[in-house]
């Protein structure tokens, strides 16, 4: 782990989004307390808990394959923190009975954990965590081992779940699509650091850097060098063709002649046969495949100069009839670009991952 | 699906029995034949001679209790002593072995097997010249003053329940060590998250979870450590002597082949209701996790 510095509100719910190996489970135990930083310090509700042994702890861990334990039923396995920390059988009783309905579990108390089916048992994980009240519950990987379609219910009744007992939520996962649909804020991480945290809305139409772009959602990255900067707007050339930039907050800020990557988003990008006038730039490409997926056409285009460049175009949108082969150009609004830096050496994504269709959330 | 389970249950009929016959066959033949000619040998007659005429002498089995209660108490007595000692030596054993193990595992586990590459009676045997009156173990514990200047290891019951314990400890640490080795760490993990500190994590969930192990290795040492003879007859004294010896004694020495079959019945019984009572204790339901 190198720098990962946040704070996560109250009543939040946080997602820590990244590939594999990228730090986030690493963080999420730190924060548990199963693993010890070997720097820096790790604070629960003000307090230094860095080297506090998990079961002191006041943070619940919803482990990645539940963990529960097999030869209790539902209703001890949920009760075995309050026991654990020998809160009066009476309250015991009513606060298991308060969460069990809470996860809509009450009838199924008497039943051993293999009794239960994949998202039942996620449901007894989440109350075993929820009835001690924690600070923070830390949730691994919570969806991975359901299918889509109940992943896709789960993501919901977690989100329910969590305004209900208004707990903060710190959730790990590599699916971006979970990230994007539950959390309230996302921390983006790769090979230990953190690369950005903002909202879903945040991330996803102004993200900090090539490696966010690529990493949520899919994103057309063109390389170029600033020729000119103002305060409104930063001019650049893309295949030879000047193009626009306007300013937005939160812009990093690059030299002129240094280099830097524009990025506008696929469902952006619009294919027209002439030169887009206004406050539309564009550049001139040749379509080179065009493939049909549900949704949207999904037109792949390339520039003079060989640059790979995506659309997604959608139903309603005027596509004209078009061939491999065509020349048309490849347009945006002005506001649909965004100027990255480039890359640190060793933490940009291979080139040939930096336009990326969205990954299918399948496993 | 439906119809493809169906399909593949009709199948299973007859594919279980044709898997288990080969061994039901063998058991029939080498167990319920023997068993069967032991019975007809409990109820007979026996002249003076050692000649044997079936008599449905019932008699036989009250007579074997009432001679010989005081060495079958003995066997089971000091059975389940060795069954305790091998409990408290073997689990801390198989916990390390499982769970800080590592890349030693298997090597620890092969030298926890390798006593078994020496014939059983040749490692009572050694145990016969280590426990000697002047051996080395005596001297030490008599300099020490833990025996008196006289006492001796040799023939007494500690001697026998030491052999016992010593020969079948690895029947009780591969069992329990199976049963460890299952464990999933993040039950102990998830259970210190759940406030519990280490020795309540233990108990709650590791020990629970292990108990079949421990279940499977008490029936394995107990079972022939209180039927054996060989540790009481090389280590022990005519005052030691357990149920498997008065067998032996009457099949080999006074050929009183009935009174022998008797006490063989009586001891399987007893065994029989102890074992029942002991998976009563420990609870049946954590037999099938």
């Amino acid at each position: 782990m190198h720098d990962a510095n946040f704070a996560i509100e109250r009543g939040e719910f946080f997602a820590m989004l990244g590939p594999s190996g990228c730090g986030k489970t690493t963080t999420l135990r730190m924060i548990a307390g199963f693993e010890t930083p070997t720097e820096g310090v790790i604070r629960l509700e003000g307090q230094d808990v860095s080297h506090v042994p998990p079961y002191r702890r006041n943070v619940n861990t919803v482990f990645q394959a539940y963990a529960l334990f097999p030869h209790m039923n539902v209703w001890d396995n949920v009760a075995f923190g309050p026991r654990s920390r020998k809160v009066r059988e009476a309250e015991t009783k009513k606060r298991v009975g308060e969460i069990l309905e809470i996860v809509r579990l009450t009838e199924f108390a008497k039943r051993k954990p293999a009794q239960l089916s994949g998202g039942q048992q996620q449901r007894v994980a989440l109350a075993r965590a929820l009835v001690n009240f924690p600070s923070a519950l830390l949730l691994d990987e919570p969806l991975g081992a359901l299918d889509l379609k109940l992943r896709q219910a789960m993501q919901i009744e977690l989100k329910r779940i969590q305004r209900e007992v208004g707990i903060t939520f710190i959730f790990v996962t590599h699916d971006q699509e979970e990230a994007l649909t539950m959390s309230d804020r996302i921390a983006v991480m790769s090979l230990g650091f953190v690369e950005q945290i903002g909202t879903p809305e945040d991330i996803y139409h102004h993200p900090a850097s090539v490696f966010v772009a690529g990493f949520i959602g899919s994103a057309n990255l063109f390389r170029t060098h600033i020729d000119r900067r103002s305060d409104t707007e930063t001019a650049v050339s893309i295949a030879g063709r000047p193009v626009v930039v306007p300013a937005t907050d939160g812009d990093a800020v690059i030299a002129v002649g240094a280099p830097a990557i524009v990025m506008v988003r696929p469902e952006r990008v619009r294919v027209v046969m002439a030169e887009p006038q206004n406050s539309s730039t564009g550049v001139p490409c040749t379509v080179t495949d065009l493939v049909f997926q549900g949704p949207v056409v999904r037109v792949a285009l390339a520039t003079a100069d060989g640059q790979e460049v995506v659309a997604h175009i959608g139903a309603d949108d005027q596509l004209p009839l078009l061939r491999p082969g065509d020349n048309v150009w490849a347009g945006w609004e002005g506001d649909a670009a965004r100027l990255l830096p480039e890359p640190e050496p060793g933490r940009a994504p291979a080139e040939d991952s930096m336009i990326q269709p969205t990954p299918s959330p399948s496993t | 699906m439906a119809a493809g389970r169906e399909g593949g249950g009709k199948r299973g009929t007859w594919a279980p029995w044709a898997l288990m016959s080969p061994a039901v066959l063998w058991l029939t033949l080498f167990f319920l034949v023997p068993v069967y000619f032991l019975l007809r040998t409990a109820l007979s007659n026996v002249d003076f001679v050692g000649n044997t005429t079936f008599a449905w002498r019932w008699h036989n089995f009250s007579e074997a209790w009432t001679t010989y209660n005081s060495e079958f108490i003995r066997s089971f007595w000091y059975g389940a002593l060795a069954t305790l000692l091998c409990i408290a030596l073997g689990y801390p054993l198989a916990y390390v072995i499982a769970v800080r193990g590592g890349r030693w595992r298997n090597m620890l586990l092969g030298l926890v097997v390798v006593p078994f590459f020496t014939s059983y009676l040749i490692r009572t045997l050694a145990w016969k010249t280590l426990l000697q009156d002047r051996g080395p173990f005596v001297s030490l514990l008599r300099d020490v003053h833990l025996i008196g200047a006289n006492g001796r290891l040799l023939s007494t019951p500690a001697a026998v329940i030491g052999g016992l314990t010593y020969n079948f400890l690895p029947f009780m640490i591969l069992p329990i060590y199976v049963s460890l080795e299952k464990i999933d760490l993040n039950l102990v993990a998830a259970a210190k998250d759940l406030y519990s500190n280490p020795w309540r994590a233990f108990r709650k969930v590791v020990l629970p979870l292990s108990l079949p192990g421990v279940f499977a290795g008490s029936l394995l040492t107990f079972i022939p450590a209180s039927g054996d003879f060989v540790n009481a007859s090389l280590l022990g004294s005519p005052q030691t002597s357990m149920i498997g010896n008065v067998v032996q004694g009457n099949f080999l020495a006074t050929v009183n082949y009935p009174s022998a079959a008797a006490i063989s019945f009586v001891f399987m019984a007893i065994i029989l209701v102890l074992v029942l009572l002991y998976a009563r204790v420990l609870g049946t339901e954590e037999l099938s996790v």
